[in-house]
């Protein structure tokens, strides 16, 4: 279900956050559906490939697209199930993603450019602690509610006291640092710079275009509708059954873009140096939600 | 048991027989390699049959020695490490008789697959003996055996060294198994292993001594110094069995053990964590600093070698506080990391064998755009480096899965205080993201972009017989992550076995089994959904007649494929995140070239070093009492032997 959410709002997603910044900035901005125009103009656009490049170069954005629809296919849309649940599915959320990211970096090493290797050291870079701090967050909620599986993990209702209120706040604080950080966001990375030496996600797939640029593009704002869905399923109740259900999710999934595009507005990029050390925070709340879990678990 | 005797006899004929034909060195190749395939193929069918429950019978045979006995035994626990040895024996084989049949040295070649097919024997006996002197024999014949192959290429520079390096740190090790079995014979009167338990009070002291002992042949940090050396020293198809299989002798080892020294406290499985994570941090953080492909791979074993032990350390840890049917998960990860490794690093030191008679170097810095030029070692390099980075839908992945999930489940089983299983999620995931950016930086720079030394651009794919094991490995490596449950099937006799609780153990396997079913579809639905992506944009680039040209690169348009990024460079962030790792030299002239330098270096290498420089003054503090004349000699033999039996009047 958040499959088919996400194929099909995905693109709107990232056209309300571009409509946030655009109204913070005082500009009208670009209509709300022009990321599908977007994605649409580039699949009926020719390609250029790199003498250098092989197999590799093209199987990076199929690739990356594929992995993030199977992370996709593990999360629940509200009170409607996953595609595929199963204990510890999580896990395979997370090294899907790994996956999806090994795809890319290996695609922008293909070209031999300096620039997309520097993009993909700096990716690697990140995504070391970005990756167990995403693994330790979603083991602490399983931790807290005593399952294994996403489905029923998002689903569990917070109880209305104080213990489980400062938890979500733990957990939602450091499932928002690392959804600004996995998709290139600001203050991590900024999508929209035109200096190829500050970027990072971007300058990995300078060299990709037309169809495959349109993967890439794509599979980015999967990942983005993948965080703001998780986000929403951590914060939000399951107040109502399917239909009703499902629209409150969907609201929670753009009342984060509206918070991203708030955060980009609001805050300049980090330098680089930076980076790790904020990382470094994520992954000590995320330990800190771990433990403090089953004590403020108890209290409540 | 027969069969198991005939793959002895096979491997001990066919060593020796190209040993024999040495003068002709065609022969005395297709001999050794023969014998071992031969030899692995007979042994196959026991531990087929073992593994999949039936009994195999023990083998009871008189021994001159005293206490000694030629007692052989084929249990699960045995059959499970005894696979990875004979499949790896017969595809290293048969990549060794493409690899030496290019050699420089053709009359060596006898002598090398005597000692090879020594080795698989050794191994073979190792993990089949029942009787703790017959155990010590064929593990030193093992490492005897090993050290002849490590030093194969003896003119090189500082292969001696890694030889010498390598057998000062087997006997090493070896010595506290002496001091481990000598306290077991002692306390049981027996050297047999089905005669042995733990003295009552002391089964810390020899679970440490055995953690020593064979943690110096796994490779476990701090004990892993001599990997780094000797494996990029050996010949290729030898790095791959000894990494593959012979490190894991030294883990079958420590299982052993632990079902010797009787049910293990929960404190032990905690400091089994402890040290498997040390090590799997310690393994892939030097594995990344790397410039060599052989030395990272070796310094990746390092790592492997700890995520396995954790896993046994989470399942001692899970059993100690009664839960069999979630510690037989823990098990089962652990167990089957261990085949796992076995087919992934295999196959890329045998990649980085065609690598580097490809292009002429193993230094990542040469090399680059290999893929074009040699695309079967390309291709299964890849596949390999997927695979060891955990990444889904390979089989490193589902070992891990199954670690995680033991990890997951025994903390929401609400009764378990929960500091060991944080520390395996979290472990396992910094070590899976490094591990990660690990084989990216060694794949993507040895094989893509452009080459980096005329040797690279002039690489040319190698021969069938060396191509052949490594595509059969990668297909291992994909079938096994696709479907994991049998995996799940293979390890369920050893883990019953270990834990004592088979219907325990077969019912949480079993529950599994679906579990790892729709792991494996969601793996396989990704790998399908991005072929019909490519389809989708083959169709959508049809008639738009796609270019080629030089990469963009911000419009340089790569003049020199020196302007490439570097491993050193790729890997810089993590090596500043976490320091101490590399050794960087900056020369400043007042005028004229700057110079640059890095260098990996290993922090557990300064204490061995000032350790062993005392030995050595102590050593020549001692060089007086040898004079060199046999008189002193003799006078010094009968004092010795006075005191003995003074010691023992007394």
């Amino acid at each position: 279900m958040e499959l088919v959410l996400a194929l099909l709002l995905a693109p709107l997603l990232t056209g309300v956050v571009r409509r946030t910044k655009a109204v913070v900035a005082g500009r009208r901005g670009p209509p709300l559906a022009q990321a599908y125009r977007d994605l649409w103009k580039l699949l009926h656009k020719s390609a250029v490939y790199s003498r250098t490049t092989t197999a590799v170069f093209r199987a990076g954005p199929v690739l990356g697209l594929a992995c993030v629809g199977g992370a996709l296919a593990l999360v629940p849309a509200g009170p409607a199930p996953a595609l595929a649940s199963f204990p510890g599915d999580f896990v395979l959320l997370v090294a899907l993603l790994g996956t999806a990211r090994f795809a890319t970096v290996l695609a922008a090493l293909d070209t031999g450019s300096s620039f997309e290797g520097m993009g993909a050291s700096r990716e690697l870079g990140f995504a070391v602690l970005a990756e167990p701090a995403l693994l330790l967050v979603l083991a602490s909620l399983a931790q807290a509610t005593g399952a294994w599986s996403l489905v029923p993990v998002l689903r569990a209702t917070p109880e209305a006291e104080l213990g489980a209120f400062a938890l979500l706040a733990i957990v939602g604080a450091t499932l928002f640092g690392l959804l600004l950080v996995e998709n290139a966001r600001i203050p991590f990375d900024d999508p929209t710079t035109h200096l190829e030496l500050t970027m990072v996600h971007e300058v990995m797939v300078l060299d990709h275009g037309g169809p495959d640029l349109a993967a890439i593009e794509a599979a980015a704002m999967l990942k983005l509708w993948l965080f703001a869905g998780l986000l929403a399923g951590v914060l939000l109740p399951v107040v109502a059954p399917a239909p009703l259900g499902v629209a409150v999710h969907v609201a929670g999934v753009f009342a984060v873009g509206v918070a991203v595009g708030g955060i980009e507005s609001s805050m300049a990029r980090l330098r680089l140096v930076r980076v790790p050390q904020i990382l470094v925070a994520l992954v000590l709340l995320a330990l800190l939600s771990w433990v403090l879990g089953p004590e403020l678990a108890a209290l409540s | 048991m027969t069969l198991l005797l005939l793959a002895v006899a096979a491997l001990g004929c066919g060593g020796l027989s190209a040993a024999l034909a040495s003068r002709w060195p065609g022969w005395a190749g297709r001999l050794g390699a023969g014998g071992a395939v031969l030899g692995s193929a007979l042994g196959l069918v026991p531990v087929a049959r073992v593994l999949s429950g039936s009994e195999v019978g023990a083998l009871e045979l008189g021994w001159a020695v005293p206490g000694g006995a030629l007692s052989l035994a084929l249990d699960p626990l045995s059959a499970f490490f005894l696979a990875p040895i004979l499949a790896l024996t017969a595809l290293t084989a048969c990549y060794g008789h493409g690899y030496l049949a290019a050699d420089a040295h053709p009359r060596r070649r006898g002598l090398s697959w005597l000692w090879f097919d020594a080795l698989a024997a050794s191994m073979v006996l190792v993990v089949t003996a029942r009787n703790g002197l017959l155990f010590l024999v064929a593990w030193e014949g093992m490492a005897v055996a090993s050290y002849f192959l490590v030093v194969h290429h003896a003119e090189r520079d500082g292969v001696l060294r890694a030889g010498w390096l390598y057998l000062v740190a087997t006997h090493l090790g070896t010595a506290f198994l002496l001091l481990l079995f000598a306290r077991l014979a002692a306390s049981s009167g027996s050297f047999d292993f089905a005669a042995w338990r733990a003295p009552a009070g002391g089964a810390a002291a020899l679970f440490v001594l055995a953690l020593v002992g064979f943690g110096a042949k796994a490779g476990l940090a701090p004990l892993h110094l001599w990997l780094p050396e000797a494996h990029p020293a050996a010949p290729s198809h030898v790095s791959a069995l000894l990494s593959g299989a012979m490190l894991k002798t030294g883990l079958y080892g420590v299982l052993r053990m632990l079902e010797i020294l009787g049910p293990a406290p929960r404190s032990w499985g905690t400091w089994l964590v402890a040290a498997g994570l040390v090590s799997a941090l310690a393994g892939v953080l030097l594995a990344l600093v790397q410039r060599d492909l052989k030395r990272l791979l070796a310094y990746s074993s390092v790592e492997n070698v700890g995520i396995v032990l954790a896993g046994i350390g989470l399942a001692v840890w899970i059993r100690a506080h009664g839960d069999s049917g979630l510690a037989s998960i823990a098990l089962a990860g652990a167990l089957l990391h261990v085949w796992n490794h076995a087919l992934f690093k295999g196959l890329l030191f045998l990649g980085a064998g065609s690598i580097g008679r490809g292009a002429g170097s193993l230094d990542l810095e040469a090399l680059g755009g290999l893929l074009r030029r040699m695309p079967w070692t390309g291709a299964a390099f890849l596949v390999g480096a997927a695979a060891i980075a955990a990444l889904p839908p390979l089989n490193g992945f589902v070992s891990e899965f199954l670690l995680y999930l033991a990890a997951l489940r025994s903390v929401t089983a609400a009764s378990l205080p929960s500091l060991a299983p944080l520390a395996v999620i979290a472990g396992l995931g910094l070590v899976g993201g490094l591990a990660a950016a690990t084989f990216a930086k060694a794949a993507g720079i040895a094989l893509l972009g452009e080459p980096r030394s005329p040797g690279a651009a002039a690489a040319r794919e190698v021969g069938p017989a060396m191509r052949f094991p490594m595509v059969v490995l990668a297909a291992a490596c994909v079938v096994l992550g696709l479907a994991g449950p049998l995996g799940l099937a293979a390890v369920e006799a050893p883990v019953a076995h270990l834990l004592g609780a088979r219907g325990e153990a077969a019912r949480a396997l079993g529950a599994l089994a679906p579990t790892l079913w729709t792991v494996g579809a969601v793996g396989g639905g990704v790998l399908l959904a991005a072929l019909g992506f490519a389809g989708l944009r083959r169709s959508a680039l049809a008639g738009r007649s796609p270019r080629t040209a030089p990469t963009w690169d911000c419009g340089y348009g790569a003049p020199t494929p020196r302007m490439q990024y570097t491993a050193s460079s790729l890997a810089q962030p993590l090596t500043a995140l976490f320091g101490g790792l590399v050794r960087e030299r900056l020369a400043r002239g007042a005028s004229g070239p700057r110079s640059f330098a890095s260098e990996p270096r290993d922090p557990a290498e300064p204490p061995f070093r000032r350790a062993f420089g005392a030995v050595a003054a102590l050593a020549a503090r001692l060089a007086p009492l040898e004079t060199g004349s046999t008189h002193l000699y003799v006078l010094y033999v009968v004092i010795a032997a006075f005191a003995v039996l003074l010691w023992k009047l007394a």
